[in-house]
């Protein structure tokens, strides 16, 4: 099981609830309630979608079965600075990956993983329109242009001033 | 109806608009080779994914190939189903799907009976370029008490996804994940355990290869008959002995009971009993429940829980655990046969031959998956000593015979032993949708009234449909039944009741296609009804043989009543026969 049980809270059941009631309820909608549910929690846990299906009349199984097909929707939690790297293709023959790795490196983690102090998560993006500016990293809202592996250990201090 | 004209290799044909080309193909006796479509028409299930390309054709004017299984045939369409383009593409997504597949087949469970296997062969597949470099995906093996998945053999056909959403509307199995990792797999990748998996067995019933396949106990049982300080005693179920001679090459809805019995005997087994004669017990116990529920009714206490519901499928008990725990009240108490027999077998019977419980051996032979966790279910144990040790499908029986150089066609007919191989007519009829509450009227009629009944066949609650319903005149009192075959037409009944809209008194139900003749332990009947009906046929047939057709009239009933139970619901009965249910719910998902 990819993600640990945690106690959903009744303000967390309500906002669902109220998501699921927004969209009519309507299996057809599964795909704008798990957008809209990732985009309140940051994530979709494992509870959050057995409310889900339990709401929209559906099986577990089969909402588990969307969340997993849609590389967009996620079972970990986001961390506090999620650091995104674009892998585009311009990115990426201008160094996305050397700089990619340098971040995994720095932070001993994995793309697609949250550590467990909540700091940071990591994951790769397709483009996000700054092709001038390759290759691009974004730490939530703050964009990085031009980046090198060698400005890597300075980006994540912005954050950790204290070191790691 | 609108008719579309088309020619498909060279012949003209027409048909209704929005036939797909390989049902108008097959109109001419064209059989495009096909690996997930499966099509259920009777039970009104159709999957089509339009995944696997086998059946692809070649359209003309179209650039790409067509799957025939789902491609709408259109007016004027020229198809072929046998060019070079078409037969390449076919062996190359052959060779793709055989690529990722493991290559065990001489010692795989399905290996004679699997539809990937069948199609290399057809398709004359006789190397893999490439397959030094190809990536093979793995998944981790999942056994449960009753079925294994083996996700190295899935190809994702998803037929076992539409029987389990569609059909049962259990929604255990989805695909999840994609590309290379896709599989089908329950919510958040637990094993079946952690589920709401019921274990009917359906989706093992249409797996094209060995993903799915039952845990196999054969091996259990050659070494309890092996062991001479065991005492091995076995039942075989209704449906078992309509069905078992398919597996040798005889008609469906050839009754083997004699040759059975005589297989058994050779095999080696001390007792060969019938789950009949529990079948019987059952309705004593089962029908006194009934009418004494329908009594305080009709007396006008209020808090009597009314439908009653059968108990006897371990499929249907584990749904309702699952999906209505709310309503787990409801259902009748009384143990299901298997579990009855070998109750009774342990302490009556154990008794009579002077042996310890523990020294006995109980297998039951079953049409069913279900009754492999049934019988490990703790509250059918004592002292950690099952009740019934060993479960066995009909298919795994079919095995033990074929290994011990038994030629089941030849056998001789012998008789069940006594005590407990002696049933009623009304005992056969539990292997079929309606036959378990035709079996309850019939002693309940009597009872109720304190009149014989005239005609012991009750026409009105036989039948083909998912959902029946029928009145009963018990002398002046209408007694409505409902009778439900399928989880899906099941849930109708159950959310009826929920809903205050249930004017049933009684409802049978069983999760498996026409009864337990359908179930996920029989011999693969691919869907074809006339194979079900046959079975069914069987079952009524060996009912209207019997000098006996009221479980009440059984003389090894009444025997055992006088010299051990007393009478239906004493506290032995309860202690011995009835059981009580759980709320699931609350399990799942969690490890």
């Amino acid at each position: 099981m990819s993600s640990v049980k945690i106690e959903l809270r009744k303000d967390q059941t309500d906002k669902i609830h109220t998501i699921c009631d927004s969209f009519g309820n309507q299996e057809g909608e599964l795909i704008n309630v798990l957008h809209k549910s990732q985009e309140t929690f940051g994530y979709l846990p494992a509870e959050v979608q057995e409310l889900i299906a339990e709401k929209l009349e559906i099986s577990a199984a089969k909402v588990y079965g969307v969340v997993t097909f849609y590389s967009f929707f996620s079972m970990t939690p986001k961390g506090e600075f999620p650091i995104s790297i674009c892998t585009g293709t311009a990115c990426y023959v201008r160094g996305a990956e050397t700089v990619l790795n340098e971040f995994k490196k720095q932070l001993e983690m994995e793309v697609g993983e949250t550590r467990t102090d909540g700091k940071f998560s990591l994951s790769c993006l397709r483009c996000v329109g700054a092709c001038g500016l390759a290759p691009v990293v974004q730490v939530g809202d703050k964009t990085y242009g031009r980046v090198a592996p060698d400005d890597v250990k300075g980006i994540i201090e912005e954050y950790l001033p204290a070191g790691l | 109806m609108n008719l579309v004209k088309l020619t498909i290799d060279g012949k003209k044909v027409e048909v209704p608009a929005g036939t797909t080309i390989y049902k108008a193909a097959k109109e001419l006796g064209i059989d495009i080779p096909i690996l997930c479509y499966m099509d259920l028409k009777d039970l009104n299930i159709e999957n089509k994914p339009g995944g696997c390309r086998i059946c692809s054709v070649e359209v003309e004017g179209r650039k790409n190939l067509a799957p025939s299984c789902s491609t709408d045939v259109a007016e004027g369409m020229e198809v072929r189903t046998n060019t070079m383009r078409v037969i390449n593409a076919r062996r190359t997504v052959m060779e793709l799907i055989i690529s990722d597949h493991p290559k065990d087949c001489l010692s795989c469970a399905k290996s004679g009976s699997c539809d990937l296997q069948d199609m290399a062969i057809r398709l004359g597949i006789r190397e893999i370029p490439g397959q030094e470099y190809a990536e093979m995906s793995t998944y981790r093996l999942d056994t449960s008490p009753s079925i294994i998945r083996d996700l190295d053999k899935c190809i994702m056909c998803r037929r076992c996804e539409t029987m389990c959403n569609d059909f049962q509307t259990v929604g255990a199995l989805h695909a999840v994940n994609r590309g290379f990792q896709a599989v089908v797999a329950p919510a958040f990748e637990m094993n079946l355990e952690h589920s709401p998996c019921t274990y009917c067995g359906q989706c093992v019933a249409v797996c094209p290869t060995g993903a799915l396949t039952e845990v196999d106990h054969t091996g259990k049982v050659i070494a309890a008959l092996n062991d001479p300080s065991k005492t091995v005693v076995v039942q075989t179920a209704p449906a078992v002995r309509a069905a078992l001679g398919e597996e040798f090459g005889m008609k469906a809805g050839t009754l083997v009971t004699g040759k059975m019995v005589t297989a058994l005997r050779q095999l080696g087994f001390d007792y060969v009993f019938d789950t009949d004669f529990a079948a019987d017990l059952t309705i004593m116990e089962e029908g006194a429940e009934l009418l004494g529920r329908l009594t305080r009714f009709l007396e006008g206490d209020k808090d009597v829980k009314l439908p009653i519901l059968t108990s006897c499928c371990p499929g249907w008990v584990n749904f309702f655990e699952y999906n209505f725990p709310e309503m787990k009240e409801i259902p009748s108490t009384a143990r299901s046969p298997q579990q009855m027999f070998g109750s009774i077998a342990k302490s009556y019977f154990a008794e009579k031959i002077e042996i310890d419980r523990k020294d006995m051996v109980v297998v039951s032979i079953m049409p069913c998956l279900a009754k492999k966790y049934e019988c490990q279910r703790e509250e059918f144990m004592v002292d950690g000593n099952p009740d019934v040790d060993i479960s066995i499908s009909t298919r795994e029986l079919a095995h033990l015979i074929k290994q011990a150089n038994l030629d089941l066609v030849r056998m001789d007919e012998e008789d069940f032993d006594k005590p407990m191989g002696e049933s009623s007519g009304a005992g056969v009829i539990f292997g079929v949708t309606g036959g378990v509450i035709e079996a309850a009227t019939r002693t309940a009629y009597e009872i109720y009234t304190g009149k014989s009944l005239e005609k012991v066949d009750f026409e009105q609650l036989r039948g083909v449909d998912g959902i029946r319903s029928a009145s009963v005149d018990f002398d002046g009192q209408e007694i409505n039944i409902g009778i439900a075959h399928g989880l899906r037409n099941a849930r109708k009944l159950l959310e009826e009741i929920k809903e205050g809209k249930s004017h049933y008194h009684a409802i049978e139900i069983m999760a498996c296609p026409g009864g337990c003749i359908g179930g996920g332990g029989q011999p693969l009947h691919h869907g074809d009804a006339s194979i079900l009906k046959a079975r069914t046929k069987a079952i009524y047939e060996e009912d209207r043989n019997k000098p006996i057709r009221k479980s009440h009239e059984n003389p090894y009933i009444k025997k055992l009543y006088e010299e051990f139970l007393g009478e239906p619901l004493s506290e032995k009965a309860h202690e011995l026969l009835h059981t009580h249910y759980f709320d699931k719910r609350k399990k799942i998902f969690q490890v």
